[in-house]
């Protein structure tokens, strides 16, 4: 079965999401991510998602799993490039992903992470208050 | 309802067998829905309604099939999916529309969330008999 | 001669059809179709003949039952006959006079099957007669159900006419601004009815995407009252921004819009500030922006600093 690529750049982790993914294809990646967090010790994940058509529920469990975990083993996940039409159909569908951290695009959500790492060392859960716009708790 | 240019316009009915089936759904319906007109927010909705109903099919229903129609009314158009298996079936549909009710470890959101992306919801389950899930969306 | 139901009436339209067809258009031209001149008679005459032909086809095959699929073709022609004139702005009488004034030429066409009928006999003659009787109940069945299928159609037209100018209204009247890089506004101006906040909200997520922004001010001031739907609208709008990666502020709620929600027992979960200027001034921050004084003389805008 293939899997989706993980990328180490310094110490974080980038996923392209760049299929229509199958359920087992998404289960894999959840797995995958955690044992390289472990492995590589990373502190930060950026999941692109810019090319997603849809979020279902599957997907969008996903994807809060893999905050929870990663969060457990020290290291922050931003979801970077969500277009508007899936995220006013996930609002609809119900879930808003609340543990997740979110950014517009690459760049910005590369921007986060660092400031994440200049921060601390990842076990701050919160992350930096001020500037830091985008905290699912924020605001 | 339904008019006799439906027939014209033809239906396709998809077996729900694997997950690889769910996502051939997804991509039916989303052209089947950019070829009815409608909006790419509406096109999410649908498409994302069909994957969580297709899943539900595949794992709580044990396989089925969906038909997928374009449908038209006067002017209007839109597509319209009938999905249908002979698996245990639901003794309890408005618990099971609730979101948050599972009896699979899932969030509980796929029947309630796709009843919210649709302007048509039907269902028709009982122990026993299967389950069947009509949904529509217009332009 | 056969006379059974719709073989007949079928039978009848072939071979009376060219008379059939210059009674009709003749007819339509002295009511007064071609007068407004948003119709030319070649067009007029090509759109009888088609759906003549169709309809004789739908007879042979499918009875009187307009709902039977060998009417299936006439019907898509009507629809176009109707939704054209529905868009070219034709009244319903206009509209409606396509179908309806065919019916003068048929029945026509039907009684000349007794005039034939009277040389063979008056049991023949007989025969005829109920036989026409019975096929104008069906032609009149028939007409008035496709009559009322093309002013279905013609209203339908209309009314997306007007739904496509209430939805270019809205956008025009919900202009996302920029304030500054990465930080938009959307001041709403007037009453937000769901299909309003729906333009507004794909709108302005859209603009977040083209624009990169990181904040979106949503100013409600002109906003005379929020209702619970409203409000929920703004929230989902609030929460899909999030998604994405961009934050909203709420300014502008009035005191007495405050005080509805809370007693409608919504509260928005959302930063919110009493004026846009206040919104603004937290957006700044919030993009590691100040706004510091500056000596007049210098610069007659306020100089933004970056904050290392
Ligand atoms: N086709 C089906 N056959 C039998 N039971 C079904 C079917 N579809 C749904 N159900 C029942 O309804 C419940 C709710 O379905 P729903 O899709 O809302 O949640 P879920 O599938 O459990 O989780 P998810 O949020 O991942 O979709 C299911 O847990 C299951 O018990
Ligand atoms: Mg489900």
């Amino acid at each position: 079965m293939d899997r989706i690529p993980i990328l180490k750049l310094g110490d974080a982790l980038l996923v392209t999401i760049q299929v229509d993914m199958h359920d087992r294809l998404a289960a894999a990646l959840e797995e995958d991510l955690t044992e390289r967090i472990a492995a590589t010790g990373a502190k930060g994940v950026l999941i692109d998602i810019s090319s997603l058509g849809i979020v279902d529920s599957f997907i969008g469990r996903m994807l809060d799993t893999v905050a929870a975990v990663s969060r457990m083993l020290g290291a922050d996940t931003v979801v970077v490039g969500m277009r508007p039409a899936v995220a006013i159909t996930l609002v609809e569908l119900g879930l808003e992903l609340k543990g997740v951290r979110t950014a517009l695009n690459v760049e910005r959500g590369m921007a986060l992470i660092g400031r994440w790492l200049e921060d601390g060392d990842g076990d701050e859960r919160d992350g930096p208050a001020a500037g830091d716009a985008n905290d699912g708790d924020g605001g | 309802m339904a008019t006799g240019d439906d027939a014209a316009r033809g239906t396709a009915v998809l077996a729900i067998g694997s997950s690889d089936d769910v996502v051939r759904v997804r991509q039916e319906v989303r052209s089947r829905a950019v070829a009815a007109g409608l909006g790419i927010v509406d096109q999410t909705k649908i498409v994302t309604a069909a994957s969580e109903l297709a899943r539900n099919t595949l794992i709580h229903g044990g396989g089925g099939t969906v038909r997928v129609e374009s449908v038209s009314q006067g002017v209007r158009r839109g597509v319209r999916l009938t999905f249908e298996d002979h698996g245990p079936g639901i003794p309890d549909i408005n618990q099971a529309l609730k979101d948050g009710f599972t009896t699979g470890g899932g969030l509980g959101l796929g029947l309630g969330g796709s009843k919210r992306l649709s302007n048509e919801f039907e269902i028709d389950s009982a122990p026993g008999r299967g389950t069947r899930v009509t949904i529509a969306r217009w332009k | 001669m056969a006379q059974n139901g719709s073989g007949g009436l079928a039978q009848t339209v072939a071979e009376h059809q060219d008379e059939i067809l210059s009674e009709w258009l003749a007819l339509q031209v002295s009511g007064g179709a071609l007068q407004s001149g948003r119709i030319k008679e070649a067009e007029l005459r090509t759109q009888c003949r088609t759906f003549l032909d169709l309809l004789r086809d739908g007879l042979e095959q499918g009875g009187t039952d307009p709902e039977a699929p060998a009417f299936g073709r006439a019907k898509e022609v009507l629809a176009e006959v109707s939704r054209s004139r529905g868009m070219q702005g034709f009244t319903p009488t206009e509209t409606a006079a396509f179908v309806f004034s065919l019916k003068r030429p048929m029945f026509n066409a039907l009684n000349r099957t007794i005039e034939a009928a009277a040389g063979e006999g008056g049991g023949a003659v007989r025969a005829a007669s109920a036989a026409t009787a019975r096929d104008t109940w069906d032609v009149t069945l028939l007409l008035d159900q496709l009559g009322l299928h093309a002013m279905e159609v013609f209203m339908k037209a209309r009314e997306d006419i007007i739904a496509r100018q209430g939805r270019e209204i809205s956008e025009l009247s919900t202009p996302v601004v920029k304030l500054w890089d990465g930080v938009l506004a959307l001041p709403l101006i007037g009453t937000l009815d769901s299909e309003r906040t729906q333009v507004v909200m794909e709108s302005l997520l859209q603009t977040i995407v083209d624009q990169s922004a990181e904040i979106a001010i949503i100013d409600i001031t002109g906003v005379p009252t929020v209702d619970t739907l409203t409000a929920q609208h703004l929230l989902k709008t609030v929460a899909a921004a999030r998604l994405m990666g961009a934050d909203c502020i709420v300014s502008g709620i009035r005191p007495q819009i405050a005080q509805t929600m809370v007693h409608l027992g919504v509260e928005l979960d959302v930063t919110s500030k009493a004026t846009l200027a206040d919104a603004f001034r937290v957006a700044l921050t919030r993009i590691g922006r100040a706004v510091v004084k500056a000596p007049r003389a210098e610069a007659a805008a306020p100089v933004a600093a970056r904050r290392r």
